[in-house]
């Protein structure tokens, strides 16, 4: 009894639930000679056919379940779940049910919302400004949405390092999930709180890879020598760490529930289950948030090279690889400043969904769940797309200007209006100013001939203003033309 | 081993087939390997096998004195050979057209009167038959079915027929009914048939209604090319990409799917020539449609290359397309490789059963046959993965890896 109050009050050992849910815009197939003449790149038909397929096998029911647990755990329960825009869009078109049930989630308050970019894209291993902006966006959405601001952030397939650490800190976020990798943690264990070497600030919550993949890639593999997997012995597994480990960080995509383990495997039941021994071993769950607060962080970690969840070597070799992924990756994103001048909406919205990491993981020569038939073509198909992407961002801003060229001139016609009314107000003013001199002078004329010095003095004051006011005019005017 | 090219006198892939097979098996070990064909020149390769050529193969007997034979043929055949074989003259062809060793001629191509070749080819297979010592018999292609059939009656050994490519494909489906005959017959009367994909597999199975338990696949492998060709050197236009085709221009092969498809991307890129090497029935056609296409200017027709020729064309293409119909396997997507040259191919093919680094298409989606091209010579990153990963690959499908496939399968007939 008296442990059993001791664990309430401070826990011994708790869960971290993470589900990510994201769906790319899926090309449709776009050949060269389309090139310039069709500007919709998006097989809606697969993309609402696989949306409305996973969600009503996977997604709806695994966030049923979720609720059901929440409610049947008075609270006890809780968990986080991280979702992009992409996916957010998606469902808003081809499932707005689940969406519903999603608020439902949110509105429990034992489930938070994790930031992510907006995408699912590597934007934070190219472009740190469409990043922050990509991450506002889907916060935005969330709030607006669901009425909840995230406060913990998980980048595209866990991906971080020592540079994002900064910038994340100063997005106002306290703390980041990610990879528990080996090579990485070395002899460390990931079922603790860190913090980021290159931010003290922000509080590293490393996924535990053995337990997750447990789930997510064994838990219905006949041939697994732990096969069938229940939910008493996973919490055994938990409650058998070493004590001092306080947080077990499982992070899976939410399809896992249903959709890559279909629900005849019992693993919505294994799910719903879980709560129940948990409680029995005095395990506790805590959403990501809860987690930084109640935990002490044990060390700092630093990431010199990008991780990531993917594949054997969690690093980002899934996405960029080869280089087909690199041609495609660094074409994309060398129109990032360009597009970012835009105002075209469409241009807009087509910059993000092809900046999904899908498209480049399509390109890799293992990639599994591909809709090509070979990465030869994935790549193919994608550079078409880009091709006429690019085409029309060159129409909106011709690639002669250089980037760098481009951003203070572009700085100067948006601060134009301004200085232009600005100098405008000087220039009158001074007109006041000779006017009334010569007012005032052709007083004194007439009263006397005396104040010559005066005058001097006054005019030297004014001519070399009027002089910069007449220089920087035409300037401005000038440098519009040119553009 | 009966077999009707051998390198380096060839005429298509069947010779560098037979060539590559039996030399991975010599390498495999342990095999004594005779290789019978129509028509030795002197040159070929034969450390690994004994060759026999049919116009050497006495069907009549002729009272020649040693040196004769030796200033006659010795640079073809050991004397020795010929008088083992005179021994063992079965019947009187003297009525036959016979020469002054009283063999009979043959041309060792493709001539007109195929089908009587065919048959004189199988008249001195029984001659060969009679006087080796050989455990099993294996026919490469419909020509030498014939032969095999004979050797195998004459002798009760067993016999392996290889399909390198059958009447169906051949024709696009209406064969020629004496050819299928003895097609059917040489798998019919076999102990086991080899096909070289399961493409062929199925052909065999479906339109020859072979039993599948005895039809196994063995798919051809190439050999590595040799130094002096990988080093050839050609002038590359700078600004201008070359897609080639290579090959009989046949109904088979698919030209006028190639035409089309250059039609699609020279609409839209310009920096492009296209090339249709070899000769055959549709060339004329071929050449009509470029220029109804309006594309004559950009697309060429060098007519046939043999030997080294091939290599140089090769080395001068940034694509290889072999668009066939109906291709029992296809190996010069697999010497295009060797080249690194990125190429796309058929799903039609039986080597787009074990290539990954290609393109695949259907021999009909010009669309996706152009959008392919336009990729690899737009898209450098493209050009240069499937070029590097092109190579490996190719490096990894050598003969030996065929020829111990095809030793199992006589061990099984052997039944040992």
């Amino acid at each position: 009894m008296q442990d059993g109050l001791f664990k309430q009050y401070q826990p011994m050992k708790a869960i971290c639930f993470n589900f990510e849910i994201h769906q790319p815009f899926r090309l449709k197939r776009y050949r060269f000679f389309d090139i310039g003449r069709d500007h919709y790149y998006f097989d809606d038909f697969t993309n609402d056919d696989i949306v409305t397929r996973i969600a009503h096998n996977s997604y709806i029911p695994t966030a049923e379940t979720l609720l059901r647990m929440v409610e049947a755990n008075q609270g006890r329960f809780r968990c986080s779940i991280a979702i992009s825009g992409v996916a957010l869009e998606q469902f808003e078109h081809y499932v707005p049910e689940f969406l519903d049930v999603l608020k439902k989630l949110a509105d429990t308050g034992c489930v938070e919302f994790v930031a992510q970019p907006f995408a699912y894209s590597l934007a934070s291993l190219a472009d740190p400004e469409d990043f922050a902006q990509q991450v506002a966006d889907t916060c935005s959405i969330l709030r607006n949405r669901f009425g909840v601001t995230p406060k913990v952030i998980r980048n595209t397939e866990l991906i971080y390092d020592d540079d994002l650490a900064p910038q994340l800190v100063a997005m106002g976020f306290k703390g980041a999930l990610t990879e528990g990798a080996k090579h990485i943690l070395g002899w460390k264990s990931p079922n603790y709180i860190y913090t980021a070497a290159s931010a003290p600030k922000l509080r590293l919550l490393l996924r535990n890879s053995k337990l997750s993949d447990d789930i997510a890639y064994r838990f219905s593999d006949s041939s697994w020598n732990e096969f069938p997997l229940t939910a008493d012995r996973y919490v055994d597994w938990i409650a058998s760490t070493p004590q001092e480990e306080q947080i077990i960080n499982i992070y899976l995509n939410m399809e896992t529930f249903g959709d890559l383990h279909p629900a005849t495997t019992g693993i919505f039941q294994f799910l719903e289950a879980l709560p129940r021994f948990a409680a029995e071993h005095g395990i506790d769950f805590l959403t990501p948030s809860e987690a930084i607060a109640k935990i002490k962080p044990v060390g700092e970690l630093s990431v010199m090279h990008p991780i990531s969840s993917a594949a054997e070597t969690r690093d980002t070799s899934a996405w960029l690889g080869n280089r087909l992924q690199n041609e495609a990756f660094e074409k994309l994103y060398s129109a990032s400043e360009r597009v970012r001048q835009c105002q075209n909406r469409a241009l807009k919205r087509d910059w993000q969904y092809l900046q999904s990491c899908d498209h480049f993981y399509y390109m890799g020569s293992q990639a599994a769940f591909s809709p090509y038939e070979t990465n030869f073509a994935a790549f193919t198909n994608y550079m078409n797309v880009l091709a006429d992407f690019l085409m029309r961002v060159e129409e909106e801003f011709p690639s002669q200007v250089d980037n760098e060229e481009l951003n203070p001139l572009l700085l100067t016609i948006a601060n134009q209006g301004a200085e232009i009314e600005a100098l405008n107000k000087e220039l009158s003013s001074m007109r006041k100013n000779i006017e009334q001199y010569n007012i005032e002078h052709r007083k004194r004329e007439e009263a006397c001939e005396e104040p010559k010095p005066a005058k001097a003095k006054a005019k030297k004051e004014t001519a070399p203003k009027t002089a910069e006011t007449k220089k920087v005019a035409p300037k401005k005017r000038a440098s519009k033309k040119s553009e | 081993m009966f077999g009707w090219e051998f390198p380096p006198h060839i005429l298509g892939g069947l010779g560098t087939a037979s060539y590559g097979l039996t030399r991975g098996m010599w390498e495999c070990g342990d095999m004594d390997i005779t290789f019978v064909i129509p028509k030795p020149f002197g040159d070929e390769d034969k450390s690994f096998a004994n060759i026999i050529g049919t116009s050497q193969v006495p069907v009549a007997w002729r009272d020649v004195n040693r040196d004769y034979v030796e200033s006659r043929i010795g640079k073809v055949m050991d004397p020795e050979l010929y008088y083992k074989l005179r021994d063992h003259i079965y019947a009187d062809f003297n009525y036959m057209r016979t020469n002054d060793l009283g063999c009979i001629e043959f041309s060792g191509r493709y001539p007109d009167n195929i089908l009587e070749e065919i048959n004189n080819y199988s008249i001195t297979a029984g001659v060969i038959a009679r006087t080796l010592d050989f455990d099993i018999i294996h026919s490469h292609d419909w020509l030498t079915y014939p032969a095999g059939i004979h050797a195998k009656q004459v002798t009760g050994k067993p016999l392996v027929v290889h399909v390198h490519a059958t009447e169906y494909d051949r024709s696009r489906g209406k064969p020629n009914p004496t050819v299928y005959g003895i097609e059917r017959d040489g798998m019919t009367h076999a102990d086991h048939v080899i096909t070289v994909s399961n493409l062929t597999r199925q052909t065999v199975i479906d339109h020859y209604g072979i039993d599948p338990a005895k039809v196994t696949t063995v798919h051809n492998a190439v050999v590595p090319l040799s130094q002096d060709l990988l080093d050839i050197e050609m002038p590359r236009a700078t600004k201008e990409k070359i897609v080639t085709f290579l090959g009989r221009i046949t109904m088979q092969k698919g030209p006028e799917y190639f035409v089309e498809a250059a039609a699609k991307v020279l609409r839209n890129c310009k920096n492009v020539r296209f090339v249709m090497a070899g000769s055959g029935d549709m060339m004329n056609k071929m050449i009509s449609l470029a220029a109804e296409r309006g594309i004559a200017d950009r697309f060429h027709f060098p007519g046939f290359q043999k030997g080294r020729q091939v290599y140089e064309m090769l080395k001068a293409s940034d694509v290889y397309i072999m668009p066939s119909v109906s291709e029992p396997f296809g190996i010069s997507p697999l010497e295009a490789m060797q080249m690194g040259v990125p190429s796309i191919i058929s799903k039609q093919s039986g080597c787009a059963e074990i290539l990954d680094n290609v393109i695949k298409t259907d021999y009909w989606d010009i669309d996706a046959m152009a959008d392919a091209i336009h990729a690899i010579i737009s898209y450098p990153a493209l050009y240069r993965q499937m070029r590097e990963d092109g190579l490996a690959e190719v490096a990894q499908i050598t003969w030996d890896k065929a020829g111990k496939k095809v030793i199992d399968i006589y061990n099984k007939v052997l039944g040992r």
